[in-house]
């Protein structure tokens, strides 16, 4: 399915990087041990902390006594939410969507508390063995208030309020609605419908979170290491709250291991640590351990969805309603809000398909849980999963294959751009390519005869699709989370050739596994005409450009991949400019390649490092005006973004003893627009499609009606591992996108698709007991139970 | 505290003052400065700090420093450099075997200990061997690819 785009003769007479399988620049360090993760820093006489946690899910706090902790060996300060209030202004996850209510971001808990694992108090010791030792004499009076465990239960009159000065908790409320969705479901041929979950879920990194405040006595100055998505953000916010100007603040994300979204909001531990370094005047390190890292990050899903979806006699859907109710945790994230992950469930729900009428209500509901965020696929992994089981059950009802009936409903590519019911617009995008892509690589009609030979037998053998498509790359017109006024859409690249001749380009986009240093060092060496190797890029520093938000909602191809081209083109024309008078030549006569400038059909050239020593050191070669600086800096803004799609297919067989699922087969069509890197491109697919297997099979954060978490450990909360994971398939279908470079985002695809194909398979498999699908993960536990009442219906029957 | 004598990567460390309840996987980073090792979870489920002790795999999060008082331990900082990667190493980066590469120095010293003792014929006795080290980047697929190819190269053939 790739195809060529390289028309130009230019373009296919040199070297191309962008698109070649060009290994990682940044692996030499990372397999010998090289990396440098914020836990490896070694500031110098750092101090450690550690965070007492609450133990109670909500409770008035009515005492914390910490004398006893402040005698402890090595301890040399212990912290609470009194000794640090004249230190910081709280942080406000600020939205301009009505119906909305902003809880603040506190660096600890301040009169109550509202989760288990919320940070109460910190000590800071001279080793963390030291630090946690102190930790137990630390006591707390706590008085118990109602615990807000479930968020149907909260939006109850009798329910305790978790923000009694919100007077509600029901924290965000929105719904969008286009056409008369009543008319067009009572006129539907077949209306399908039901009650959708995707429990909550952890994204596990398997980094946990960590952070080195290191302080400068000389200037009152900090630099943050942070394991973060968003150092752009973490500096500005932090800046803001402790009053202390971007040039005295400086906020790294070093290498990074892992986020999947949960390193992509601020911290209140990221914000203590600043507070701590400074009025310690110290450094001070912090690193999560398992258990803190999965009760304070961060957490995914937890969405219930009513959801019904009317069809015509020939399949084509005309109408979808849903209700959705988000159990959005104890706070407001920053910056995304509550808002982020429930809303987009609404937003993205029509998925890619010509729905005419659409009516989609959300609350986010706060509950004694920690707050949920930004999770790779945000909100799209359960719209998703809603959208094509309701595609799957309305093809079961009017007897259409689920191949053909997504055929008849995708936006197909005569009809770009196009606005789906809930008002976002696709651009042009293969979805009908990606689903035939998928269908044959996968070998659908020999699957469904595979599947009719083995059900004959009685095994429990489905197959499923789901196809999705999502917004990546998005520029200043959309805000990536409702109402949020930061500017998510633009980023900075910053490309300079020294006096040696190196090339240095600088971005504020944050690698945490992406590849970042590798792919827009490719883009770089296409587009400036620069050798590959002779390009270091830094990434993830706010020192290095003046404003960046970070590496988020399959962003940073499309925009660092755009201010890289455009920076590149720029300082090309400087290039020949320099290189125009050394060669005495026409600059429309020079062509750049491979660090050189060479006279179109000569071979005279000149190197990068003749022309920055012309440049910068030599005071004769160059009239004075010609002296230009070779430096480029752009900041590029795609304005609207650009969609990406893709189509799963999974086949799987449910064991009826175990009632594990086996997947048989998983195979992905794609379309990212053109490619950067296919070997990172399908990379990115397998490890997405690895954790919607982990959303659809495993992975629960299990809370009691107390508000405790019951699968803390990994031992409890199960990711998958090699053995549970098949051989992936992947198929791309390159359609050039209309932003600078033709990319398309990628990174999130995986985790949107995967959970709908195999709960759509799973339900295929198990319908010949007459079981549907609503709940994900399917578990070992939930298909026991619904192959058990499968079975009592059938026996009530006879 | 504790003295103890270990050889780490060949080297030879005598700490004369390490405290009994000090973890290995601490004592490497933090007293060693071997920082490569990577601590996940620190209850044995993730594999990340997996390190050889006297030429076996094992959780350096599981064992305390002073248990290994005489004994010689291989961490990823003993397999490669970064300009002449191991085989293993070597074949992780053809492969894209990592992507943020926080559980990749225990994906290869589990993978040492597997190629030196198993034929690894399939790629089903490959995901056994890898099920104690979980990966949240890559969907293991590549990573299965890197191993099967070094055991392929270890007896000399080209996968």
């Amino acid at each position: 399915m790739n195809k060529d785009h390289r028309t130009d003769l230019s373009d296919v007479l040199r070297p191309k990087n962008v698109g070649a399988a060009m290994k990682r620049t940044e692996d030499p360090r990372l397999l010998t041990g090289f990396g440098e993760y914020t836990a490896d820093r070694k500031p110098d006489q750092a101090l450690h902390m550690a965070f007492l946690r609450s133990a109670q899910s909500h409770a008035r706090i009515a005492r914390v006594d910490t004398s006893a902790a402040l005698e402890a060996p090595g301890v040399v300060a212990v912290l609470t939410a009194e000794g640090i209030a004249g230190d910081f202004k709280p942080v406000i996850p600020f939205s301009r969507m009505a119906n909305y209510y902003a809880t603040p971001i506190l660096p600890l808990a301040s009169g109550k508390v509202r989760h288990v694992g919320e940070a109460i108090a910190a000590v800071i010791a001279t080793s963390r063995y030291l630090a946690e030792d102190a930790l137990e004499l630390i006591e707390v009076d706590y008085e118990r208030l109602q615990p807000v465990a479930h968020a149907e239960a909260a939006v109850t009159e009798d329910a305790a309020l978790l923000h009694e000065e919100a007077g509600t908790n029901v924290l965000v409320a929105r719904e969008f609605k286009q056409g008369n969705v009543a008319a067009d479901l009572a006129a539907a041929a077949v209306r399908v419908g039901g009650r959708f979950e995707m429990t909550r879920k952890a994204a596990l990194a398997m980094e946990p979170r960590s952070y080195s405040a290191e302080y400068d006595k000389r200037r009152d100055a900090l630099t943050l290491y942070t394991s973060s998505n968003i150092p752009g953000i973490v500096r500005d916010a932090i800046s803001e709250s402790l009053s202390l100007p971007g040039h005295r603040l400086r906020v790294v994300a070093p290498d990074v291991g892992g986020s999947f979204g949960s390193k992509g909001s601020l911290y209140p531990e990221e914000l203590l640590i600043c507070i701590a370094a400074r009025k310690l005047r110290r450094s001070i390190k912090w690193t999560a351990d398992r258990l803190e890292d999965v009760s304070s990050s961060s957490q995914a899903f937890a969405e219930i969805v009513d959801a019904e979806m009317g069809f015509d006699e020939h399949g084509i859907a005309t109408s979808l309603q849903a209700d959705v109710i988000g159990d959005v945790g104890a706070f407001s994230i920053y910056p995304w809000t509550c808002g982020l992950e429930p809303v987009q469930v609404v937003s993205f729900l029509p998925g890619p398909y010509k729905i005419r009428s659409y009516r989609g209500a959300v609350r986010g509901v706060a509950t004694c849980k920690p707050p949920t965020g930004p999770y790779r696929g945000v909100g799209r992994p359960i719209s998703t999963f809603v959208c094509e089981r309701l595609m799957d059950m309305g093809a079961r009802a009017l007897k259409i294959d689920p191949l053909e009936i997504r055929r008849r409903n995708l936006v197909r590519a005569e009809e770009f751009p196009y606005r789906i019911a809930s008002g976002i617009i696709w651009d042009r995008t293969g979805f009908i390519d990606c689903l035939e892509a998928a269908a044959e690589a996968a070998g659908y009609d020999q699957l469904r005869k595979q599947q009719s030979e083995v059900r004959k037998r009685g095994r429990l053998f489905g197959i499923g699709i789901a196809s999705y498509a999502e917004l990546t790359g998005i520029g200043s017109r959309i805000a990536v989370a409702p109402g949020m006024p930061i500017n998510t859409g633009s980023e900075t690249a910053k490309i300079t050739i020294d006096s040696t001749g190196g090339i240095t380009a600088a971005f504020g986009v944050a690698s945490h596994g992406q590849g970042l240093e590798t792919t827009l060092a490719q883009i770089i060496a296409d587009d400036l005409g620069a050798c590959f190797e002779d390009i270091r890029v830094i990434q993830g520093d706010s020192d290095e450009v003046p404003m960046s938000t970070g590496t988020y909602a399959s962003r940073s191809a499309v925009l660092g991949g755009g201010a890289a081209k455009h920076a590149s083109e720029i300082l090309k024309g400087k290039i020949k400019r320099v290189a125009s008078h050394l060669l005495e030549a026409n600059a429309d006569d020079l062509e750049v390649s491979q660090g050189k400038v060479a006279v179109l059909g000569t071979d005279r050239t000149v190197s990068f490092k003749q022309i920055a020593k012309a440049v910068y050191s030599d005071m004769k070669t160059l009239p004075v005006d010609a002296r230009e600086e070779l430096t480029a800096s752009y900041t590029y803004d795609p304005i609207n973004g650009t969609t990406a799609a893709a189509t799963h297919i999974a086949a799987v067989e449910v064991d009826p003893a175990t009632c594990f699922v086996k997947i048989h087969k998983f195979v992905v069509a794609e379309d990212c627009g053109r490619i950067i890197n296919p070997m990172i491109v399908d990379g990115q697919v397998h490890g997405g499609v690895a954790q919607g297997i982990g959303a659809a099979l495993f992975e629960e954060l299990i809370y009691d009606d107390d508000g405790q978490l019951l699968s803390a450990s990994l031992v409890d909360y199960v990711i998958p591992s090699a053995p549970e994971v098949p051989i992936m398939e992947v198929v791309h279908v390159e359609s050039e996108s209309a932003v600078s470079g033709g990319f398309r985002g990628m990174g999130e695809g995986g985790t949107i698709g995967a959970p709908a194909a195999i709960a759509n398979a799973i339900a295929d498999a198990l319908s010949p007991l007459d079981i549907d699908v609503s709940v994900l993960p399917m578990t070992p536990e939930r298909i026991f139970r619904l192959i058990q009442n499968a079975k009592h219906r059938a026996k009530e029957k006879s | 505290m504790t003295k103890i004598s270990v050889k780490v990567n060949g080297k030879r460390y005598d700490v004369p003052d390490v405290e009994p309840r000090m973890l290995l996987s601490d004592f490497l980073r933090d007293r060693l400065g071997l920082t490569g090792t990577h601590v996940g979870c620190e209850h044995g489920v993730c594999g990340a700090c997996t390190v050889l002790v006297n030429g076996d795999s094992a959780r350096s999060c599981l064992m305390l420093a002073v248990q290994t008082d005489g004994a010689d331990i291989l961490t990823v900082e003993g397999l490669g450099s970064p300009e002449e990667l191991n085989v293993l190493q070597s074949q992780f980066r053809e492969h894209h075997g990592l992507q943020c590469g926080y559980c990749t120095p225990g994906m290869l010293m589990t993978g040492e200990d597997l190629l030196r003792k198993y034929p690894l014929a399939t790629d089903e006795e490959i995901r056994e061997g890898l099920s104690g080290n979980l990966c949240r980047c890559t969907g293991y697929q590549n990573i299965v690819a890197a191993i099967r190819s070094a055991a392929a190269m270890r007896t000399g053939k080209e996968s």
